[in-house]
């Protein structure tokens, strides 16, 4: 049973039916699940989510979708791991791990994408739709597979190779469009008005979004329900960013972890920070900008929740920071080397994030930090395939001893 | 027929310029408005297009060449 009430503008506060709509007819304001939190405090309690599944779906009380029906890939609960190498060098005591590259099409997606999938379920929609650069496709291609719903999944035309694959493999209709990135997203935006589909992240975004708020109950469950002082995120259109803090306030407010004083730390890699320079110049209107950035999956040049992120900086005393392109790969790598975790470009913009922060005095050694790795490293090999050099030896142990131990 | 939303932003030389109106002639497209801010310095309109989706595209690119930036009203969707 769910508890979302409406549908509510988040500019003018019009409401609305629990329908398939995203924007606000009257302003154009992008539209936020209500629930009903009296009837949801009656019946949540720690008790009840220690003894549902060991999945995101534990919190189905807080998703706007009936969880008995979940298209479920068995997708969260994911690893919070305690990083002491990776503190030690960068002088942090109590730095924590989230490996969100650990769902089932790796990367952090699978949370947004069953929520929105069970929720087109519902709406009866037969095709579920997306535009992606990659992350996104796989996702949507294997919840359609999951739940016997026909997929089309847009992508533009030179997207690399491996992500085509991982996508088209679950067998969707993958369609590749010839044109610039404004083009995708105009067409995209023209289909979803057109045809009867679930588009995920267009006509099911307000349910879509609210999967992200899972990565925050989850951080707060297993650090033994307390949210921690700081979580260090990666951001493209800033719904997840926005979502964690939801997710840790709504736990807040149900009395299910104490006061929450989390400082929440933004990061975007120097070619596509919309948001961040928003913040560093202190407006709060955010100027699109041409995505030209090694982290492709957070190349979103006008981001949807860009205004509502940086009210979620300013709400948790959090920032933003920027991370140089050429950072982005030594990120990667630190995550690798010291922990072994391989996270793709977006992880590598948290790490080095994180590294920024921690020099620049924003976070103190004794407190509690959540980085959030939010994609798998096998997704961007490109990314790092210039950094790796395997050495070459003849079949002899002469060689063996003359290349590698006397190299 | 498409329906398109977006948000045009203006600078101070096309403020004066009527090209909402002008789109809408041109292409045979009608633009709704609902919503703007139009000052000396600058200027926004939001805008609801609907006609046909070739028209709209067309109507947008001209729109673009006159100076105005175009973006859609949710942001992004290619994730
Ligand atoms: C791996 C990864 N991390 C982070 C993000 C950022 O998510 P959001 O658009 O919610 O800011 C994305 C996708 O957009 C992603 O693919
Ligand atoms: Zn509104």
């Amino acid at each position: 049973m769910a508890f979302a009430s409406a549908l509510k503008c988040r500019e003018c506060g019009r409401e609305y039916p629990t329908d398939p709509l995203n924007v606000c007819e009257f302003c154009f304001g992008p539209l936020e699940v209500v629930y009903d939190y009296e009837a949801i405090s009656r019946v949540v309690s720690r008790e009840r989510i220690l003894n549902g599944p060991l999945t995101m779906w534990r919190y189905q009380d807080l998703l706007p979708v009936d969880g008995d029906n979940a298209v479920d890939l068995q997708t969260g609960f994911t690893p919070l791991m305690k990083a002491p190498n990776l503190g030690r060098m960068l002088g942090l005591d109590h730095l924590y791990i989230k490996n969100d590259a650990v769902n089932p099409t790796n990367s952090f997606k699978d949370r947004v994408v069953s929520v929105a999938s069970t929720k087109a379920l519902e709406y009866e929609f037969k095709t579920l739709a997306c535009a992606s650069t990659g992350n996104l496709a796989g996702s949507v291609a294997a919840h359609a597979a999951r739940a016997g719903m026909t997929a089309y999944i847009f992508i533009p035309a030179d997207l690399e190779k491996g992500k085509v694959i991982g996508a088209a493999i679950y067998g969707p209709t993958v369609v590749a469009i010839n044109g610039s990135y404004d083009d995708v997203n105009r067409l995209c935006s023209e289909l979803a008005d057109t045809y009867p589909w679930a588009f995920v992240n267009i006509n099911m975004r307000p349910y879509y979004a609210e999967g992200s708020k899972t990565l925050g109950y989850e951080v707060a469950e297993q650090l033994g329900w307390q949210a921690p002082a700081h979580c260090i995120v990666p951001s493209a259109s800033g719904s997840m960013f926005t979502k964690i803090w939801k997710g840790f306030k709504e736990f807040e407010d149900l009395e299910l972890i104490p006061k929450v004083h989390t400082h929440m730390h933004m990061t975007q890699a120097a070619g596509c920070a919309p948001i961040a320079e928003a913040y560093e110049a202190g407006v709060t209107r955010v100027r699109p900008v041409k995505p030209d950035t090694v982290a492709k999956s957070l190349a979103i040049g006008n981001p949807a929740d860009g205004y509502y992120s940086l009210k979620t900086i300013q709400e948790s005393d959090g920032d933003a920071t920027i991370v140089p392109e050429e950072e982005v790969v030594t990120g990667i790598q630190m995550l690798a080397e010291t922990e072994g975790i391989f996270t793709e470009t977006a992880g590598g913009v948290v790490i080095s994030g994180l590294k920024r922060l921690v020099e620049r005095g924003a976070i103190k050694r004794d407190e509690v930090t959540v980085a959030y790795i939010t994609g798998n490293g096998l997704k961007t090999l490109e990314a790092v395939e210039h950094t790796v050099k395997p050495v070459t030896i003849d079949p002899t142990t002469a060689s063996f001893e003359a290349e590698v131990l006397s190299a | 027929m498409a329906k398109l939303r977006v948000r045009f932003t203006f600078t101070p030389e096309l403020v004066q310029e009527p090209i909402i109106w002008q789109l809408g002639q041109k292409f045979s497209i009608v633009t709704n408005i609902r919503g703007a801010d139009v000052r000396e310095a600058f200027g926004w309109a939001l805008l609801e297009l609907e006609g046909d989706a070739e028209q709209i595209n067309q109507g947008i690119d001209w729109v673009r060449s006159t100076g105005i930036e175009v973006q859609l009203v949710t942001g992004d969707v290619i994730e």
